[in-house]
């Protein structure tokens, strides 16, 4: 079993990101979802399990974060037996969850696009803690000022060699890296 | 946000080393917090207030002892801190640098009151 701990801010795509991998993984992975949101709703968990995916809804309840003692409660509710990667949605936030392990092998941030090239300047604590870093969102470069220099600068400053996918949930485009490097750990786990 | 666990965590450790200690009562805490450790004072010291009612931590005071962001540049060894922005050496501008100091967020000491005795004592 392999366990992703999937942060962002609100609206970066985790969702989106999710379900073109859900698409996109060989059939030999077989993946549970749990996710993470603050209000009592199930629109993301929705849309994993009309994806065919066993998905688990954590409704924090006004917390910001995931933590260790909400994944166990939701592990309890997937098949597990059954899977050999699970992919944990956090609540989208760049603050709080970076101070909380969830137990994970792996802790992957999206930064999309749209949100600014300025965020590991200012949310240099959630960069410190990760494996990957996910860029999404890159099928909208042409319309938006986002120095990749500049964002990429802050990144290694606080992350030296951060293993980094430049992707679009949208088209698709970039996947295929994402993919390889995580069914390689999934295999080799 | 996330400081109500965080707290209840500080709650928790400070609680274990009263017990230890046979403490009646403790009198003040200080807690180091790194500029980078996105932990803020304010709030920590409003959920202390509600965390702590009904246990020996009531009323002990919270110091906070803050640690700026130090940096070391790995191509000129040039040691820097951060003011408020994340940024290159300043002196070669090489972003090839590591982060010495900034991160931290412990407990540092707890004073308390001993049954016993009825001395102050220290313990770290």
């Amino acid at each position: 079993m392999y366990g992703v701990n999937l942060m962002a801010s609100p609206g970066a795509g985790k969702t989106s990101v999710i379900l073109e991998t859900i698409k996109r993984l060989p059939a030999e992975i077989k993946l549970g979802v749990i996710e993470g949101d603050t209000a009592p709703v199930t629109i993301d968990s929705d849309k994993i399990t009309a994806a065919g995916i066993p998905a688990v809804q954590i409704n924090t309840g006004g917390e910001c974060h995931l933590d260790a003692n909400m994944i166990e409660l939701a592990l309890a509710q997937l098949p597990l037996e059954e899977l050999n990667l699970i992919i944990v949605e956090n609540v989208g936030n760049l603050i709080c969850p970076a101070a909380f392990q969830l137990g994970t092998h792996a802790n992957v941030l999206i930064a999309s696009i749209p949100e600014g090239d300025d965020k590991p300047y200012k949310y240099p604590n959630i960069y410190r803690g990760l494996d990957v870093l996910l860029i999404n969102k890159i099928d909208l470069s042409p319309y938006i000022d986002f120095r990749m220099d500049y964002f990429q600068q802050g990144v290694e400053m606080l992350n030296p060699g951060l293993k980094t996918f430049a992707l679009s949930a949208k088209t698709g485009e970039g996947f295929d890296a994402w993919i390889a490097w995580l069914t390689d750990k999934i295999i080799t786990k | 946000m996330h400081e109500l666990p965080v707290t209840e965590s500080i709650l928790k450790i400070v609680l274990e080393s009263a017990q230890e200690n046979k403490a009646t009562a403790v009198t003040d805490i200080t807690l180091t917090i790194g500029s980078l450790s996105s932990i803020v004072d304010d709030s920590v010291q409003f959920y202390w207030d509600y965390v702590s009612r009904g246990t020996v931590c009531e009323n002990a005071k919270l110091h906070f002892n803050r640690v700026m962001a130090t940096l070391k540049c790995l191509d000129c060894d040039t040691t820097y801190s951060l003011i408020d922005d994340l940024t290159p050496c300043p002196s070669c501008g090489s972003i090839n640098v590591i982060i010495l100091s900034g991160e931290e967020f412990q407990v540092d000491h707890i004073e308390i009151i001993k049954e016993e005795t009825n001395q102050d004592e220290t313990t770290r």
